[in-house]
C-alpha cells in the first residue's frame, strides 16, 4: 500500500468541495482516461475583484488524485486569480504533507485543472504542454519523456550527466539500467552508441558557500535581465531558502499572464547555471507561507 | 485486524498453522545440512525426501526426482525458459501470451533485447487464446512455449494440456506457469505432455521464498544456478529445508482439500459475485466466467478508479486487489485488462476478489453489504456520473484536454 500522509488520507476519506459549483464561471477539464485520472474543476469567480468565491471538483482517480483535488479547492478559495496561478504542483503536494513520487502527477493534474479553469473564465484557450512517460527514477519522480528530451536537448551521453541534468538516478541508483536504455535509444537516433565506460570530465557541481551561491544567482539573473527589459519588465532576487529561490517580477512582468512561464524559464536558467535543482517562486508566496504558519 | 476479511489469496495466502508447526523444528533441532553424513544432516535429508513426495503427489508427477525446489515462482519460470534456450542454441524463438505474469513477460522482453524473437499470443475480450494462431506459430525455430495455466487477475484457464500436446507434436518444449492453479484444481502431470511447470509455495498456504520447477524426466535441461550437487545438480545452493518441509505439508493439505476448492470455495465465490452484480449497476465480470479458477472473481466497476475502491474497502476491513494503474505506480491499467480490450472507464475500476478455503459465508455476506455504498460514494465524485447514472455520453460529456 502507498505511504500516504495522514493529510492525504483525510482529504481522500472526507473530500472537501465535492461536486460542481452552481453558477460556475470557470470550468477546467484535464486528465487522461487512459492514465486513470480525470478532473473537472469548477470555479465561481467574482468578476470585479477576481477572487475565487467557490471551488468544486469532480474526480475520476485514485486516492491521491481525489486528495489533491480536494486540497486544491481548499487552497484556492478566497485567492485572487493571480495568487491562485502562482500555486505549483509542489505546493499542492506540500499542502498534503507530501505525495509518493509515483503520485506526483496527481498534483500536476490539479495545477493544470486550475490553469484550465482560469483560462476558461478569461475566455482563453488553455494549451497543455504536459507529456508524461513511464516513471524511471522513483527517488525523484522523473519520467522517461523528461529524460529523453533532456538527453536530446543537451546532447548527453552518460548516466552521470543525466543525473546532473534531471536528478534521475541520483538516489538509490536502481534505475541506472533504465537510464542506460534510454541513452542507448536516443543516441541511436543520431547513429551513436552508448558507451558505459565514457566519463565526462568534471561532472560534479562545484561546491559554493552561501555567499558565493547568492552571488552566482544574481549573476545568472543579471544575464537574463536584458531579455526581460526588452519586454519592459524586470526581476529582483528577494530571498534564497535552500533550493527555493524567491523573486519579484517587476515592471511589465508584474501581473503578466505569462508570469508563470517566465518563472519556469528563470528556474531552468538558474538550475543549469548552478548545476543543482532549484525552485523559483514568486516573492508573494514568502508572505503567504508565513501566514500559513511557516509551512 | 482480527475481523478483517482477506480476499486477496491470488496475491499471497496465510500459512496454515499446521504448516508452521511442521517447519519450526527445522530452524532449531533439525538445523543440519542435508548434505552432511552425520545424524544432524540425515534427518533433514529424509524430511526433504518426504516433502518432495508430497509435492509429487499433488502434481500427479511420475517420479519424485522430477521435483526441483527453487526459491520462488519467478525463479522457476526463469530457469525453465533460459534452460530451453541454452539447451537448444539454434532455436531463437519463444511463444508466450500477452497476459502472462511479469515473471515471464519481463524476461521475454529482455530476451527480445538480446536478439530472441518472442511471439505474444493475443486474447479476445473474454481472455481466450486463438488456437489456430498458436498452431501456425509452432516451428522448428521455437525453443519453448511458455503459457500460464490460470491467469492471476481473472482466473481464466488456458487449455495448456492441449497446447502442450500440440507443442510436443511439433517437437517443441512446453512450460506452464501454474502458480495460480496448483492446489486449486486437480493436476495429473504424468498423463499430460507438459515438460515443465512452475509453482510457488506462498500461493497455497506455505511460506514465501519456496517454489518448485517440475521437470519431466528426460527433458533436456541446463541449470540456472550451478554449484553444489543439491537437487541433483539442477539447482545448486543449500536447501531451504524448513520451507521445503512446509511446502510438502501444504501440498499434502491442498491435495486433501482439493474437492473443497471445487465445491465450497466456488460456491462462496459465486455467492459474492451474484450478490455484488445484483446490487451494483454498471459493473461486470471480466475474463471467461465459465472457465476459470474456482476462487477468483474479477469485477470491473465502471466510472471509478480501483485504488480508491481498495482504500475504502481496506477501511471497511476488506482486502482485495486491483488492475488499476494507480496501484502499481504505472500509468496504464493492467496489461491483462488492456489485452481483453476492456474500456478504460472500466479497466481502471477492476477489482479482484480471490478467496481461499479459510473464508466463510459470513465474511462473504459482509463484503456483499460493504461494496455497494463504496461504489456509490466514489461515483458521486466522478465526472462521468451524475444523478445516480452515468452521464449520457461519457466520452462526449467530459473531454479532458489531454489524453
Amino acid at each position: 500500500m502507498w505511504d500516504y500522509s495522514e493529510k492525504v488520507k483525510d482529504h481522500f476519506y472526507a473530500p472537501r468541495n465535492v461536486g460542481a459549483v452552481t453558477d460556475a464561471n470557470g470550468i477546467g477539464d484535464v486528465g487522461s482516461l487512459s492514465c486513470g485520472d480525470a478532473l473537472r474543476l469548477s470555479l465561481k469567480i467574482d468578476p470585479t475583484t477576481e477572487v475565487i468565491e467557490a471551488a468544486g471538483f469532480q474526480t475520476f482517480g485514485c486516492g491521491s488524485a481525489i486528495a489533491s483535488s480536494s486540497a486544491l479547492t481548499e487552497m484556492i478559495k478566497g485567492m485572487t486569480l493571480d495568487q491562485a496561478l502562482a500555486i505549483s504542483n509542489q505546493d499542492i503536494a506540500d499542502y498534503l504533507d507530501g505525495l509518493p513520487p509515483e503520485k506526483m502527477h496527481c498534483s500536476v493534474m490539479g495545477r493544470e485543472a486550475l490553469q484550465a479553469a482560469i483560462a476558461n473564465y478569461r475566455g482563453e484557450v488553455w494549451e497543455d504542454d504536459h507529456e508524461e512517460g513511464a516513471l524511471i527514477c522513483k527517488c525523484f519522480a522523473i519520467d522517461a519523456v523528461l529524460i529523453e528530451e533532456t538527453i536530446r536537448a543537451n546532447h548527453l551521453t552518460t548516466v552521470a550527466e543525466v543525473t546532473n541534468y534531471t536528478k534521475a538516478g541520483g538516489g538509490c541508483s536502481a534505475c541506472h539500467e533504465g537510464i542506460e536504455e534510454i541513452l542507448t535509444k536516443v543516441l541511436a537516433e543520431s547513429g551513436a552508441a552508448f558507451d558505459p565506460r565514457r566519463v565526462v570530465a568534471d561532472t560534479a557541481p562545484p561546491r559554493l558557500t552561501s555567499l558565493q551561491r547568492i552571488r552566482r544567482i544574481e549573476a545568472l539573473l543579471e544575464s537574463i535581465r536584458p531579455n526581460l527589459q526588452r519586454d519592459h519588465g524586470d526581476v529582483e532576487l528577494v530571498e534564497v531558502e535552500g533550493r527555493k529561490i524567491y523573486v519579484k517580477m517587476v515592471g511589465a512582468c508584474s501581473g503578466c499572464q505569462m508570469a508563470a512561464t517566465t518563472l519556469s524559464g528563470i528556474q531552468q536558467h538558474l538550475a543549469e547555471g548552478l548545476r543543482e535543482f532549484v525552485q523559483v517562486l514568486p516573492a508573494e508566496l514568502l508572505a503567504q507561507r508565513t501566514e500559513m504558519g511557516g509551512q | 485486524m482480527s475481523d478483517a476479511i482477506y480476499l486477496d489469496n491470488n496475491a499471497t495466502t496465510m500459512v496454515d498453522p499446521a504448516v508452521v508447526t511442521a517447519m519450526l523444528p527445522f530452524f532449531t533441532e533439525q538445523f543440519g545440512n542435508p548434505s552432511s553424513i552425520h545424524q544432524f544432516g540425515d534427518k533433514v535429508g529424509r524430511a526433504i525426501k518426504q516433502a518432495r513426495q508430497q509435492v509429487q503427489a499433488l502434481l500427479g508427477a511420475a517420479h519424485e526426482s522430477e521435483i526441483i525446489f527453487t526459491s520462488c515462482g519467478t525463479e522457476s519460470d526463469t530457469t525453465a525458459i533460459l534452460s530451453a534456450l541454452r539447451a537448444q542454441p539454434d532455436r531463437k524463438e519463444i511463444i508466450t501470451t500477452v497476459v502472462e505474469h511479469p515473471a515471464v513477460l519481463t524476461l521475454c522482453q529482455q530476451l527480445e533485447k538480446e536478439g530472441y524473437r518472442v511471439h505474444y499470443l493475443e486474447v479476445d475480450q473474454r481472455g481466450r487464446l486463438d488456437m489456430q494462431t498458436y498452431q501456425r506459430l509452432l516451428s522448428d525455430q521455437v525453443a519453448i512455449v511458455s503459457v500460464m495455466w490460470a491467469n492471476n487477475e481473472t482466473g481464466t484457464l488456458f487449455p495448456v494440456e492441449e497446447m502442450a500436446q500440440l507443442a510436443h507434436a511439433a517437437g517443441i518444449l512446453f512450460h506452464t506457469d501454474a502458480v495460480q492453479l496448483v492446489g486449486k484444481l486437480p493436476i495429473k502431470l504424468q498423463e499430460s505432455a507438459i515438460d515443465m511447470l512452475s509453482l510457488s509455495g506462498h500461493k497455497l498456504h506455505a511460506p514465501k521464498g519456496i517454489g518448485v520447477l517440475y521437470l519431466r524426466r528426460g527433458v533436456r535441461f541446463r541449470p540456472l544456478l550451478r554449484g553444489g550437487h543439491q537437487e541433483r545438480g539442477r539447482r545448486a545452493g543449500t536447501e531451504n529445508s524448513a520451507s521445503i518441509v512446509a511446502l510438502g505439508k501444504a501440498c499434502e493439505m491442498a491435495l486433501a482439500a482439493i474437492e473443497q476448492e471445487k465445491t465450497t470455495v466456488r460456491a462462496l465465490r459465486d455467492r459474492l459475485e451474484r450478490g455484488i452484480l445484483a446490487q451494483v449497476p454498471h459493473c461486470f465480470v471480466t475474463g471467461d466466467p465459465g472457465n476459470r479458477l474456482p476462487n477468483t472473481c474479477n469485477i470491473a466497476f465502471e466510472y471509478i478508479e480501483g485504488e480508491a475502491i481498495l482504500l475504502l474497502l481496506n477501511r471497511a476491513g476488506i482486502a482485495a486487489s486491483s488492475g488499476s494503474a494507480c496501484t502499481s505506480g504505472s500509468l496504464e491499467p493492467s496489461h491483462v485488462m488492456r489485452a481483453m480490450a476492456i474500456p478504460y472507464t472500466a479497466a481502471h475500476g477492476s477489482i479482484r476478489f480471490s478467496l481461499s478455503r479459510y473464508n466463510t459465508a459470513a465474511e462473504i455476506d459482509r463484503v456483499i453489504a460493504a461494496v455497494p455504498p463504496i461504489v456509490a460514494q466514489l461515483r458521486q465524485l466522478s465526472p462521468y456520473w451524475a444523478d445516480g447514472a452515468p452521464v449520457a455520453d461519457p466520452a462526449q460529456a467530459f473531454v479532458p484536454k489531454y489524453a
